[in-house]
């Protein structure tokens, strides 16, 4: 178990140097331009440019190393259930048939469907760096003040940052009180029957979440004391002020999501790139 | 009397801690089922008691803010259909929040009926109609490959919220005082 949140280690390029609120922007610019079309071209330029990206931005291969075990096995996965669903579900969207070799019954693999099904599998792949980005290279306490300047209300945004603020202090709780609890011969491994198990976790769980109840007291309490959510607006000790390159990264998303967009009204008329007919 | 959008500095921290919790939960302690790569998440049992327990903004935005950065931290990146999903599910479980009374100690057989048909028609509309459909609009998965998926969360989700929200109502409302348990003596 990892106490710390994001493995957040200060750095100084151009992709750390940003404001948060501008890569929170950017994520969502180039996320939404990703899940809104369905043409390889505009995914692969942003996959590309995602990459690129992740590579300026001096991440450590070894900090990233298990979510991209993750993301494999999800989208192997997910690449096999779809084909063993529907076989013949890119050939429905695209409209033709372009038969590569039949495996049995109606399992044929098309040339439309291993379109669409690379093209799903990247688009769920381009995001991956980008959120890395984001998570890996913003300071924490920066992400609730880069929230509330995109626009979300402070007391969500407030939320947001006390999750972040007691996660490894919960994580430690929940280590503290499973140790106890395993001194006291409580087992958890797979040694021990699926109910009897349920019950341990249980064992485990009331404790933490009825010392968190005590704690959600004492903090509220604190922040009313001081004031908390008496204005409509407030600072943040940890924003970073807009600078030039800030405004080129704006730019640059905002053009690559308008230009996504417009491919998919203007070229392609739908979200599909169909170059079958 | 509770108001059912009201946001108060409690609603907050409880919004807050509790998606710390959640994500706690939704990524170490999850109870498997026997079918490979399916577990009971315990997170959504959690996420039903504190919706009931502070309403259906904390509940909704401790279920998207816990599963978008346990999301973020195992994968990368949140899968935001599913992250909006489990929002969508906690805010309507919470809209059971204006009629349990656990915090004032009470927490009857005709609460826990309440508490799980809201459950249980709130893991319905997230796993068998938002999350496939989002899925379907985004990712333009196949059809019955997303109903599938979904039944399958909606059953689990919803033996999780049924069988371990339950439980914690009720051991909450056993250490919460009873209302006017107390009488003044006569002199």
């Amino acid at each position: 178990m990892k106490a710390k949140l994001f493995d957040y280690v200060e750095r100084h390029n151009v992709i750390y140097n940003l404001s948060g609120v501008t890569k929170l922007l950017c994520f969502l610019f180039l996320t939404a331009a990703v899940m809104f079309s369905y043409d390889i071209r505009a995914i692969a330029v942003i996959m590309v440019l995602s990459l690129v990206f992740l590579r300026m931005s001096q991440i450590q291969f070894h900090q990233i190393k298990l979510m991209l075990l993750y993301v494999l096995l999800f989208l192997v996965l997910n690449f096999i259930l779809t084909f063993v669903f529907s076989p013949t579900y890119g050939t429905q969207i695209y409209g033709t048939e372009h038969v590569l070799f039949p495996i049995a019954g109606r399992y044929v693999v098309t040339s439309e469907q291993m379109l669409y099904q690379v093209t799903k599998t990247l688009k769920y792949a381009s995001v991956v760096p980008l959120g890395i980005i984001f998570f890996l290279s913003t300071n924490p306490s920066e992400l609730a003040a880069s929230i509330n300047r995109a626009g979300v209300s402070y007391k969500a945004a407030f939320a947001f940052s006390l999750t972040l603020r007691y996660f490894p202090d919960l994580i430690r709780d929940y280590q503290d009180i499973a140790a106890a609890q395993q001194s006291r011969g409580l087992d958890l491994s797979k040694k021990e029957k699926l109910g009897k198990r349920i019950k341990n976790i249980l064992n485990i769980t009331i404790p933490l979440i009825f010392s968190t109840l005590d704690r959600i007291e004492t903090i509220s309490n604190t922040m009313d004391l001081r004031g908390f959510g008496k204005e409509k607006k407030r600072t943040w000790y940890a924003a970073k002020p807009m600078k030039g390159n800030d405004g080129f990264a704006l730019g640059l998303a905002l053009a690559l999501f308008l230009g996504t967009i417009a491919l998919s009204i203007f070229v392609n008329h739908g979200k599909f790139w169909n170059p079958f007919v | 009397m509770k108001k059912m959008f009201q946001v108060s500095t409690k609603t907050i921290v409880a919004t807050g801690l509790g998606a710390a919790l959640f994500a706690l939960l939704f990524m170490y302690v999850k109870v498997p089922t026997g079918i490979p790569e399916t577990s009971i998440q315990t997170a959504y049992g959690l996420g039903a008691f504190f919706a009931a327990l502070f309403g259906p903004i904390a509940g909704g935005l401790i279920a998207f803010i816990g599963h978008a950065i346990s999301d973020a931290l195992q994968y990368g990146s949140p899968w935001w259909s599913w992250v909006i999903a489990s929002g969508v599910s906690m805010f309507l479980v919470g809209l059971v929040y204006t009629k349990i009374r656990a915090d004032e100690g009470e927490f009857g057989w005709k609460d826990v009926l309440r508490f799980n048909i809201f459950q249980i028609v709130a893991n319905v509309i997230a796993w068998i109609v938002v999350a496939p459909v989002l899925d379907i609009v985004i990712y333009a998965e196949p059809v019955n490959l997303v109903f599938t998926q979904g039944a399958v969360a909606c059953l689990w989700n919803a033996i999780a919220c049924g069988v371990i929200g339950t439980l914690l109502l009720f051991a909450y409302a056993k250490i919460r005082p009873k209302k006017g348990s107390l009488t003044k003596e006569e002199e």
